[in-house]
């Protein structure tokens, strides 16, 4: 089904671009693999988490006296068990967070200011006891006036969350509190000089609506504090350094007093890379003595773990009669939830990244609702502008009687063009994409009568940021490399094919171990795309170090000048002929060697890794509508992107294909619906609607090879790009399906039908 | 309140325990047997990760009350592999990278089971169909819809 375009690869490397069996298989499919869930202690309690059943109250008091006496329950926190915190932002994945809300947030203080808001939490001998004693928890609320819609709260008169929010970069400056955050803004050229000369302008508004990671997996999690201060801790997270850095300020103790070991994950996409139950399960181990475990039901994932935002998008284009773009300029209002805070800088500067236009304006308000605190979903921001962006593309197309990917290849950013944000693209592979779909079968097949094809494009940044990485090797030769980024989808295969590439041995032979925060240094998050990337790199060059010892060694063992050996093929080899001659020397006769050439043979590595590639993508979906039930039926997908170097194709394949599920699911069902008292009404799987494996096609997917030049294997980050461009490939393909154009996500059966009954007069008349 | 007393068969082993009346299945395997490789990831039947077999009949663990296991014949992705030699569905979905978290794997791979057990040539559709009971966020269904498929394939080509 997959097609790899790979004119530079074949033949160049032994390993890289092969599909082994991942190092983790055999555990996945046994049941062996340890997740969150499945860490237990003798003598542990379970924790529990009261919840605010209201959207926005001040919490007038709590007394916990009636909980704490009944038989069972060893301790109850509040928001008076942490410190409180200083107004300080610290980085979390792609995302910032204060560490002044990030307590709020996993305890509320002041206030409850959504549905699902932790107040108080116990922990007792078992689950059945903890809700007892939840039960009996007396929290006295003073219910306020919420507001849950982003247009409304940035209306003068909304409700207000935080008295101390003022409009961080407003002009003129704020001088009174309101629920807009932050007011960014993007300039390149001169928008509205562009405007003048453009011959067609395209201008519209479009929404989408708050949705979930979705990950199978519920949070959960186990720590256990010892009377010496000394704490471990358990849990599912896409970053492990991460807890262990958060929880070290919430509670107020050194980084050194913590171990967290990561467990195995069950997806995350962005939304495990900040703390929830971790820091409350620490204290109350810590009051009660013994170890705690706690877990979320799947509603309080909903209810209170980080939903992706919902934003309004204005998107204005406008191009010469030939179809060169000449201006563009997007407005994007953006759900932080409670905190400020949301993905509106990506949303904003990802926008119009895929093209070479001159003059842009781009403006983005962060703002404030009764809503959970968003987290990083997959490219976080990005899908939802260029829902926005490539849904007008395509109009412009459709008003040129272009083909929407000629439009899109006339206009297409490649390496020199600058962005709005102020970077200039090195070697990027936006054009190569675009041409890989229009030369794929699928684009030169003809569409079914009654069906729609949609083509949309979509980019992100990646990133690399910090990892170490350690390798050794074993007294009979084989290897074992170490970092420290939980595997969320097969990184453990993708950095053990690296490092046998780069020394020469069998994949086989190499183990790649995921440490916990005391057995390996820092590691940045499982996210941005980085682990193939950035800690790949280290991988990489903690293997070298290992070979630069590993030709020490053979020099003393050959006594000769370790400048005069080489490592080709897993062996080490005298340089020339001059140097003399000598048998070559494999990794185990090195090893067997190491007692007497000066002990164990490591290498190491620790680096800020810059140079991340950006990614493209573009996707081509075939759907049709029924026009009675407004469900679409999707029939045919192709995702296409530039991977950089594919280290193992099929989980690269994997990442365009999931990340491309999800964006059908965003774009035809996924939504988060409030009621009017503000309180979510489908907090579960059969309200909240995932795509299942009969709603979908195969999907196809082509890799376009575009080495990153900054990487030694020319590795880009592939994970993020595949969920942005699907939205608007859906939402263009139901337009042409249709010819009802769609500006408000989610296309569900109810509101597609909805908006096919209010077409057909005008639809009819056409006819 | 009195704990029951349950006498069943898990993976073919004879088996006892004792639980609460409301207890489900999947907390007695997960919890008071340790048999964690059913996953828990909703508690109320829609994503099947908690997927076993009572009886030859594909349940959601979640939805079965544990004193419903007395007498039951009760199979379980820890029961999957025979010996040291993984089933041909296991050893595919590592061959064809058909998982990538792999939270939603177990639930899977009995249900894919449970499936090649009735029907030996299921078309693309039936599978996906039958799986539709169970949710993957990570794959996109693909590579799990293929492995089933050629797994059927060859698991007939070897029964000729």
């Amino acid at each position: 089904m997959s097609q790899a375009h790979r004119p530079n690869m074949e033949g160049k490397y032994k390993w890289i671009g092969t599909r082994p069996d991942r190092p983790d298989g055999a555990d996945k499919v046994t049941g062996r693999a340890r997740f969150g869930a499945d860490f237990n202690l003798p003598g542990q309690l379970i924790g529990k988490v009261l919840r605010s059943p209201h959207a926005h109250a001040v919490i007038k008091s709590i007394d916990a006296s009636k909980a704490l006496a009944l038989n069972g329950v060893k301790a109850v926190i509040t928001a008076q068990d942490f410190p409180d915190q200083a107004n300080l932002i610290v980085p979390t994945g792609e995302m910032q967070v204060n560490m002044r809300d990030i307590t709020r947030n996993i305890m509320a203080r002041e206030k409850a200011l959504y549905e699902g808001h932790p107040v108080a939490a116990v922990a007792a001998v078992s689950e059945a006891i903890a809700k007892q004693a939840l039960a009996l928890i007396k929290v006295d609320y003073k219910v306020m006036p919420h507001v849950i819609d982003v247009a409304d709260a940035m209306k003068p008169n909304a409700p207000i969350l935080h008295d101390h929010l003022l409009t961080e970069g407003a002009n003129p400056p704020a001088t009174k509190p309101s629920n807009i955050a932050k007011r960014i803004e993007f300039k390149k050229g001169d928008a509205k000089a562009g405007f003048a000369q453009a011959e067609v302008v395209i201008e519209k508004d479009y929404t989408t609506q708050a949705v979930h990671q979705g990950y199978i997996e519920p949070h959960a999690t186990l720590a256990s504090a010892a009377e010496d201060g000394q704490i471990q801790v358990w849990s599912t997270t896409q970053g492990h350094f991460q807890v262990r850095g958060f929880c070290a300020r919430l509670l107020g103790i050194e980084t050194s007093q913590i171990r967290v070991t990561p467990t195995e994950i069950g997806g995350g996409f962005g939304g495990k890379t900040v703390v929830y139950l971790e820091p409350l399960a620490m204290r109350l181990s810590q009051k009660s003595g013994k170890p705690v475990k706690m877990t979320m039901a799947r509603e309080d994932v909903f209810r209170a773990s980080g939903p992706a935002p919902g934003g309004n998008v204005k998107v204005k284009i406008g191009a010469t009669r030939d179809g060169k773009i000449v201006a563009a300029e997007c407005i994007v209002e953006m759900q932080a939830g409670a905190f400020p805070g949301s993905p509106v800088g990506p949303a904003c500067m990802c926008s119009f990244a895929c093209y070479d236009i001159e003059n842009i304006y781009i403006e983005g308000f962060d703002v404030v609702s009764n809503r959970p605190k968003v987290a990083a979903y997959r490219a976080p921001g990005a899908p939802i502008s260029a829902w926005a962006v490539e849904s007008t593309m395509d109009i412009l197309a459709q008003r040129l009687k272009m083909d929407p990917i000629d439009l899109r290849l006339k206009n297409a950013a490649k390496a020199g063009t600058k962005t709005a944000y102020g970077v200039t693209f090195n070697t990027i592979g936006m054009v190569e994409t675009l041409q890989a779909v229009k030369d794929s079968e699928h684009y030169k097949s003809p569409v079914k009568p009654g069906w729609g094809r949609g083509v949309a494009a979509g980019f992100w940044f990646n990133i690399g940021a910090d990892s170490s990485a350690a390798s050794h090797v074993g007294e009979d030769g084989s290897v074992t490399v170490i970092s420290g980024n939980p595997d969320i989808g097969g990184s453990r295969a993708s950095l053990a094919l690296m490092a046998a590439e780069e020394l020469g041995v069998d994949y086989n032979r190499v183990r790649p171990i995921i440490a916990d925060t005391a057995s390996i240094g820092f590691n940045f998050v499982t996210g941005g795309s980085r682990v193939t990337f950035a800690t790949g790199l280290a991988v990489v060059n903690s293997v070298r170090d290992m070979i630069r010892e590993l030709k020490v060694r053979a020099a003393k063992i050959w006594k000769i000048d370790p400048e005069a050996v080489i490592w080709e093929g897993g062996m080490a080899k005298p340089a020339g002929n001059q140097v003399g001659s000598f048998e070559p020397l494999s990794l185990a006769d090195i090893a067997a060697q190491a007692g007497r050439t000066g002990g164990p043979i490591n290498g190491h590595a620790q680096l800020n890794v810059t140079g991340a590639g950006p990614g493209f993508g573009v996707h081509c979906v075939d759907l049709k509508v029924d026009e009675d039930t407004g469900c679409v039926t999707v029939g045919r997908y192709t995702a296409a992107q530039d991977v950089g170097t594919a280290i193992h194709p099929s989980y690269v394949e994997g990442q365009l294909q999931g990340g491309a599920v999800q964006g059908v699911g965003w774009a035809l069902n996924e939504e988060y619906i409030y009621n009017a008292k503000g309180r979510l009404d489908n907090p579960g799987f059969l309200d909240y609607r995932m795509p299942v494996a009969s709603d979908l096609p195969k999907i196809e997917t082509i890799l376009v090879e575009v080495p990153n030049p900054q990487h030694p294997y020319g590795v880009r980050g592939v994970g993020e790009v595949p969920i942005v461009p699907p939205l608007a490939a859906v939402g263009n393909a139901v337009a042409r399906a249709t010819g009802v154009r769609m500006t408000d996500l989610p296309l569900s059966p109810p509101r597609l039908s909805e908006a096919l009954d209010a077409a057909r007069p005008r639809r009819m008349a056409a006819e | 309140m009195a704990k029951i007393h349950v006498n069943t068969t898990i993976n073919g082993a004879p088996t006892e325990f004792l639980c609460d009346a409301n207890q489900t299945l999947l907390d007695v395997l997960r919890d008071n047997l340790g048999l964690t490789g059913s996953k828990e990831g909703c508690g109320s039947g829609d994503c099947g990760a908690c997927s076993v077999m009572v009886d030859g009949r594909l349940v959601c663990s979640c939805l079965v009350l544990a004193p419903e296991a007395a007498g039951a014949k009760i199979e379980t992705i820890e029961g999957m592999a025979d010996g040291d030699k993984l089933h041909p569905l296991q050893k595919k979905f590592v061959e064809m990278a058909a998982l990538q978290c792999g939270i939603c794997t177990p639930g899977f791979l009995i249900a894919a089971k449970a499936l090649l057990e009735k029907h030996a040539n299921p078309t693309e559709e039936e599978v996906r169909y039958w799986l539709a009971g169970n949710l993957c966020r990570c794959t996109g269904y693909d590579k799990i819809v293929t492995a089933v498929l050629d797994v059927a394939a060859e698991m007939r080509e070897s029964a000729r």
